[in-house]
């Protein structure tokens, strides 16, 4: 069923990410009667919004509305992320694992990110963006690997084309520049999408992807989730930008600032810059204004630096409860398919908990086994030594 | 860029030996790379068209053009992250750092991914990638160019560290560098880039595609001898082997190892030389505290103490930042410092 789309009658013309940037953006003032270099690049003044706190259609001529189908699929995408969400607080509280960053409230930044994204495109996710990578399809389990405190990344970055969970900030960024000169250099129609927060707007290395990708001129998506705070550092002092999509005309690639709890115009925004890049339209940035509902993990404490009563300022603008109230006025969300919902939600909490609360078995002599493609001399002489110390404790034989 | 403003590619090469230097060996071996393997790419800072400042990536845009030989934006980082990317996504970067200290901006892209990637994918993830960092003194440089920066790589598990040299293990360590399936730093000494061998590039082509002549994780003996034991690698070599050169003609015998593979080491080559001798100087031109040539005198202590006459020596720069031009032949090791190091060794005809 389709409804609400847009795609025949908005003036695409006019869209940011519409408009050809294929000229690397060279366009100035005054060498022709069309728009400046600086309107194609500039973000919309207000963050696009396609559907509101209370569930309404809200239109807009440069992004089409996502149709009923794809925004209930989403949709129950976003439920089982908040799902993740609140058991793995819960798993972390009851020991079983070792810290989790939640992405409570920030969902729908989380599920857009990875449904917008081909089989074959790559997705570059940070350690808050655990749901991000459970709905690009990786084993749940193997996800959280990372931050049980096993090895530090339990899936197959090249099987999944997801690379590792990035801990330091703004490194990945230029990884995600890298598979995507790669494979424009290959000839590959791979889209990257590569996520930081608002804090790792101030790294070097954001610089220094984002220059790179406009000059290279490659497939990435930057997606900035600005959900305010930077552990305890609020946005006003990690920037004075006018928003943190207006970074990206000093780079020559366009910005675009996105309602980050509204799933419909993040799966619009993101999907569009997506296409616009594997079109050869080259990078774009989008900045998600969200918020970060819960501490920044367990070892914080955000009493000590913002009011509860900002908090809950966010709560009527939440993801789920819009996109419920719009779908279920569009009698695509029926009671039935809400417990159906509920019951695939249910079954993931389950899977997490069971999988959980089993000690993953870990060798001790796997510390050796991948520092090198074949262990050096010095490796191979530590490596006897803790499995003498093994026998000796009977842990091995 | 238009092809007018790349260089012509060179000519080739004459056949038989001939007088080749310590750069044209790495430029011959960046070409014969390239032409081997269609996933090797070399981009860093102006190696382009002007074919990098030392012009060891000379005619490589024009032979094998723009997007196999490419000139970035002037940030380290940038270039060593992409280089992650890239080799994650199936080609096999060779990265230029221009100058040793140019190197740091990159330094948390080589700590914290380039040597953890394999680590933190359990080995499914590998980066067959080249960093090559023209390194050390000896050229008169300015602030910034004439680092030893070597015991920082080495101190970061992950990582490979190469130093070659001679014009041979040039070309050879280069090759293998480039086949290797581990990220490797290789340290390219400043000051040898203009030391000429006589060698038939056809003869080492055909060794490299044999796999022949092995430098990772192998010292060699470079000079040998029977009264100690000089180990040495990278820019003091030459200077090991001319200080043994010297001794020689006052009688004194002394064994030159060149060590060229700081990560892995070769232990066995070095015990054995040392252990033959009984005595040993360690010679390298980085900061001599908490130095690679610590280690190799730790490894020494450790592995040949009942075979030792003297206690194992070092000779290094001092423990200051480089020093300016008019003032660096204080610092370097120098022939005399390492002949004045042996006579200490506590030789029982001269007690």
């Amino acid at each position: 069923m389709t409804i609400h789309s847009e795609s025949s009658t908005g003036n695409s013309a006019d869209n940011n990410y519409g408009a050809s940037m294929k000229d690397g953006g060279q366009r100035r003032k005054g060498q022709d009667s069309g728009p400046s270099a600086e309107e194609y690049m500039l973000p919309s003044d207000e963050p696009v919004q396609l559907v509101d706190p209370r569930g309404e259609h809200v239109h807009n001529d440069r992004y089409p509305l996502p149709d009923g189908e794809a925004l209930l699929a989403a949709y129950e995408k976003l439920v089982i992320g908040r799902r993740i969400n609140e058991q793995a607080n819960a798993l972390v509280r009851q020991g079983r694992m070792a810290v989790y960053p939640s992405s409570h409230g920030q969902e729908a930044c989380q599920v857009a990110a990875a449904v917008v994204l081909e089989k074959d495109d790559w997705l570059f996710p940070t350690y808050r963006d655990t749901v991000s990578v459970i709905t690009r399809g990786v084993d749940p389990l193997e996800v959280l690997t990372l931050l049980r405190g096993d090895w530090h990344a339990g899936y197959n970055p090249q099987e999944h084309k997801t690379a590792t969970q990035a801990t330091p900030l703004a490194t990945q960024l230029l990884h995600a520049v890298g598979v995507a000169h790669a494979a424009k250099l290959r000839g590959e129609n791979t889209v990257v999408l590569a996520m930081c927060g608002d804090g790792a707007t101030s790294e070097g290395d954001f610089h220094e992807a984002l220059n790179f990708a406009a000059v290279f001129h490659v497939p990435v998506v930057f997606l900035i989730q600005n959900n305010e705070y930077a552990i305890s550092v609020p946005l006003k002092n990690q920037s004075v930008a006018p928003s943190l999509a207006h970074k990206a005309i000093g780079y020559g690639m366009p910005g675009e600032r996105v309602d980050g709890n509204d799933l419909a115009a993040m799966l619009s925004v993101l999907g569009k810059a997506a296409d616009r890049a594997r079109d050869g339209g080259g990078p774009a940035l989008v900045e998600a204004h969200t918020y970060r509902m819960q501490a920044h993990t367990n070892a914080d404490d955000p009493s000590r630096y913002r009011q509860q009563s900002d908090v809950e300022q966010w709560v009527p603008k939440d993801p789920i409860s819009r996109m419920r109230t719009y779908l279920t006025n569009l009698n695509l969300l029926t009671d039935e398919v809400e417990r159906s919902i509920t019951q695939a939600a249910e079954h993931m909490a389950a899977t997490l908990r069971d999988g959980l609360n089993e000690d993953p078995e870990v060798d001790p002599m796997d510390l050796f086994e991948f520092v090198y493609s074949e262990k050096t001399s010095q490796l191979r002489e530590q490596a006897a030594l803790l499995k003498e110390e093994l026998i000796r404790e009977g842990v091995q034989r | 860029m238009t092809d007018t403003a790349v260089r012509a590619a060179p000519a080739p090469a004459k056949t038989g030996p001939q007088p080749v230097t310590f750069a044209k060996a790495l430029n011959a071996a960046l070409a014969d790379a390239m032409e081997a393997d269609s996933s090797v790419v070399m981009f860093g800072e102006d190696v382009g068209p002007l074919g990098g400042v030392f012009r060891i990536t000379d005619g490589l845009t024009a032979r094998f053009g723009e997007e196999r030989c490419f000139d970035t934006p002037l940030a380290e980082a940038g270039i060593m992250g992409m280089a992650v990317g890239m080799a994650m996504n199936g080609m096999r970067p060779v990265v230029e750092m221009q100058f040793d200290a140019f190197a740091y901006p990159a330094f948390e892209q080589v700590v914290s991914h380039v040597a953890k990637m394999p680590n933190r994918t359990k080995g499914r993830v590998t980066l067959p990638l080249v960093i090559r960092i023209p390194y050390a003194g000896g050229i008169g440089g300015v602030e910034h160019h004439c680092d030893s920066s070597e015991s920082y790589y080495a101190h970061t598990p992950g990582l490979t560290v190469l130093a070659p040299a001679t014009v041979r293990d040039a070309y050879l360590m280069l090759r293998e560098a480039i086949r290797f399936p581990d990220p490797v730093v290789f340290l390219e000494p400043k000051k040898l880039y203009w030391s000429k061998e006589t060698l038939d590039l056809e003869e080492l082509r055909k060794t490299a595609d044999d796999d022949g002549a092995p430098g990772v994780g192998r010292a060699v003996v470079a000079r040998t001898g029977t009264d100690a034991t000089l180990v040495a690698y990278g820019p003091s070599v030459p200077t090991a082997l001319a200080a043994a050169a010297a001794a020689a003609e006052e009688g004194r015998s002394l064994e030159v190892i060149d060590v060229r593979s700081i990560v892995p080491f070769d232990d066995e080559t070095v015990s054995a030389s040392v252990r033959k001798t009984g005595r040993a100087v360690v010679i390298a031109e980085a900061p001599g505290f908490a130095s690679v040539a610590s280690e190799i005198v730790a490894r020494i202590q450790e592995r040949c103490f009942h075979s030792l006459a003297a206690p194992v020596r070092r000779v290094t720069g001092f423990d200051i930042p480089y020093p300016a031009p008019k003032l660096e032949h204080y610092f370097l090791p120098s022939v005399d410092r390492i002949l004045d190091t042996v006579d200490e060794l506590q030789w029982e005809d001269e007690a």
